[in-house]
């Protein structure tokens, strides 16, 4: 692929060798995902199972919890932005937040994340205290967060991006940055992980590339195959399908739950339900800044007080006058 | 009109002392703002202490040279942590700001009465540069190869700044081919990526501002190596916007750029210099040798905004 690159035949073959190499791809992934299907059944039941004596209800206690959050609140003037009374978040499983534009969700992945500064509360990652702790620290203790609006680091190529997220690189350092010889070897090793991801995310015929080159879609692959190259033990998506077109979604949602099933916990914001209800274990639904309900993806469909928060204020709403 | 006058002062002038001087501050101010994206249009401030840190302890307090220039690069290190401490945490602009002002503050604290008993004020300081002088391998005299002719003490500096600026870029060269370098590379990307990845973005931002601020402070060392006698008002905020010609003349973010930058700068800006004076004998052409130079960044801008060197297609990914 790279050769090619380098060495472009008539554009009309190339085009069809493009194209043959895309059906390739796709009935690769095919294979990919039907194999992977059982797994992933095996992974989702087991996270299941750990949540199955879980009560459907605000602020219930998790069996596991890898995040825990208590009283968190963040005001901006007048407004509560984020009142969470209580939020545990299962380890292992695939946990989404949901709630109208404005609920809170964002502002508490913000706060949570070190973004920002929460007004008051306090929340506990790995059974370790966070609160005051700044971004990148939260970042290096294993819960990483991707961005709403995707952060390509568009003058660098994807294996630059890539290799920028290992943590405790020698290398990083001022004076021992100068001595090739002694971060070499530590740099070889990051490459072949990057390389591996990049694989995996089906971005590896853009690693020479810039990032700035990239489609939204690949961009949004590319910082999810970023973040996992921080080994993180919570995985934190703002919206990872905001923008992206629907034959992309799919890939992205069997990413995604490959990734739960390799260990990581993930906490996604998302709002489209058709996704959330088929791949999450657990939702928490947010309103006004407060988790109004939470539960498994069955519960959530039948509860009143999610119904009320999507529907409510529209029905409540005076009725058009027709044109 | 005398064009071999014109051209051979322009000639001279391109690698000159003062051509390697601006380079090696460019150098510095390309780490700020090509590598790791700081807005710093406070250049001359480091320059400034780097001259003042120098000649206030080689003339005022009788040290030598050496401990003059320990002097030097200390103060540039406690200007970079004054402006950067404050400011690096919040958003561009800020050290922008803060640099711009650091420069002004300088200059005019420098010239005050106030300190006149340990920096002369505006009657200026000097010399500075006997034990450099002293220390000057080249016989005395004028020296001449074609259109090229300095003297003894010029080719001693150029010799010597030349020096700092290949071993300045060496130095950019080994620190940006490392991860100390990526990391100052998606800083100037996006900050919050960075730290969203676990990158102290604000210890890189420092150590940038430092390592350029020291950058900057030599050259101010080798400024006044070069005039002897220097006023505060040699640093006015011009310096820096020439240092910002330079930089993106030569193509932000590239090793040699502010070299490359700083050679045609100083041959553009010697050459209209002497052909402006020759045009018409008498009158002041300072500004419209200044305005000149405005015109043609406009042009480059609009031409060539990656500069000589650099990429314009990796310009244009700059739009987000």
């Amino acid at each position: 692929m790279r050769s090619a690159d380098r060495n472009p035949g008539p554009r009309a073959g190339a085009t069809a060798a493009q194209s043959e190499s895309v059906d390739e791809s796709i009935a690769q992934e095919r294979e990919r995902v039907l194999h992977h299907e059982q797994e992933q059944d095996l992974a989702a039941s087991a996270a299941a199972q750990a949540l199955a004596s879980v009560a459907a209800e605000p602020g219930s206690s998790k069996p596991d919890p890898i995040l825990v959050a208590k009283k968190v609140s963040r005001r901006f003037g007048g407004l509560l932005a984020v009142d969470v009374e209580h939020l545990e978040v299962q380890r292992g499983t695939l946990t989404a937040l949901i709630g109208p534009n404005g609920a809170g969700k964002s502002t508490f992945f913000n706060v949570v994340s070190g973004f920002d500064k929460p007004t008051s509360g306090t929340w506990r990652f790995n059974g370790r205290e966070m609160a005051g702790l700044s971004a990148n620290r939260i970042a290096r203790l294993g819960m990483v967060r991707t961005f709403q609006l995707t952060k390509a680091l568009t003058r660098m190529t994807a294996l630059e991006n890539m290799m920028l997220g290992a943590t405790d690189q020698l290398g990083e350092h001022f004076l021992p940055s100068l001595i090739r010889p002694l971060w070499r070897a530590q740099d070889k090793q990051i490459e072949v992980r990057a390389d591996n991801l990049l694989e995996h995310f089906n971005l590896a015929h853009m690693r020479d590339q810039f990032a700035g080159t990239m489609s939204g879609g690949q961009r949004k692959l590319l910082e999810m195959a970023r973040a996992m190259m921080v080994q993180p033990d919570l995985l934190m998506l703002d919206e990872p399908m905001a923008g992206v077109n629907p034959a992309l979604t799919q890939s992205l949602l069997g990413h995604i739950q490959a990734l739960r099933d390799g260990g990581t916990t993930v906490i996604l914001v998302e709002h489209d339900m058709d996704v959330i209800m088929s791949i999450s274990d657990w939702i928490v639904c947010f309103a006004e800044g407060r988790v109004i309900a939470e539960g498994r993806p069955d519960d959530i469909r039948s509860n009143q007080a999610v119904v009320d928060a999507y529907l409510g204020s529209q029905r409540a709403l005076p009725r058009k006058q027709e044109e | 009109m005398d064009w071999v006058g014109i051209f051979s002062s322009a000639l001279s002038d391109m690698i000159g002392p003062f051509a390697a001087i601006y380079a090696l501050a460019a150098v510095g101010l390309n780490l700020h703002f090509g590598y790791t994206g700081l807005l710093n249009f406070g250049q001359v401030a480091f320059m400034l202490v780097g001259a003042y840190g120098v000649g206030v302890a080689v003339v005022t307090f009788s040290l030598s040279l050496w401990w003059g220039i320990l002097v030097a690069i200390l103060a540039s290190v406690v200007v970079a942590l004054i402006l950067g401490i404050p400011t690096l945490r919040l958003r561009g602009d800020y050290l922008a700001i803060a640099t711009i002002a650091a420069g002004e503050v300088l200059r005019l604290f420098f010239n005050s009465t106030y300190t006149e008993p340990v920096t002369n004020g505006a009657f200026g300081l000097g010399p500075t540069n006997n034990e450099f002088n002293a220390l000057n391998p080249i016989p005395n005299g004028t020296y001449q190869l074609g259109p090229f002719q300095y003297t003894s003490s010029a080719l001693w500096v150029m010799l010597v700044t030349w020096s700092l600026v290949a071993l300045a870029c060496v130095l950019v060269f080994l620190l940006m081919r490392s991860p100390w370098g990526r990391v100052l590379r998606s800083v100037r990307e996006d900050e919050l990526a960075a730290r969203s990845l676990g990158k102290s973005v604000y210890g890189y931002k420092l150590q940038s501002l430092v390592l350029g601020g020291v950058l900057g402070g030599l050259a101010g060392v080798m400024y006044t190596m070069d005039i002897s006698t220097q006023f505060p008002n040699n640093f006015d905020p011009k310096v820096t916007f020439y240092l910002w010609v330079i930089m993106t003349l030569g193509g932000a973010g590239r090793i040699i750029g502010p070299v490359v930058g700083a050679v045609i700068f100083w041959f553009l800006f010697s050459f209209l210099g002497a052909f402006l004076g020759e045009l018409f004998p008498g009158a002041n052409t300072g500004a419209a040798r200044i305005a000149i130079v405005g015109l043609i960044l406009m042009l480059l801008m609009v031409f060539r905004p990656a500069g000589i060197l650099g990429d314009p297609e990796e310009m244009r990914l700059e739009v987000r």
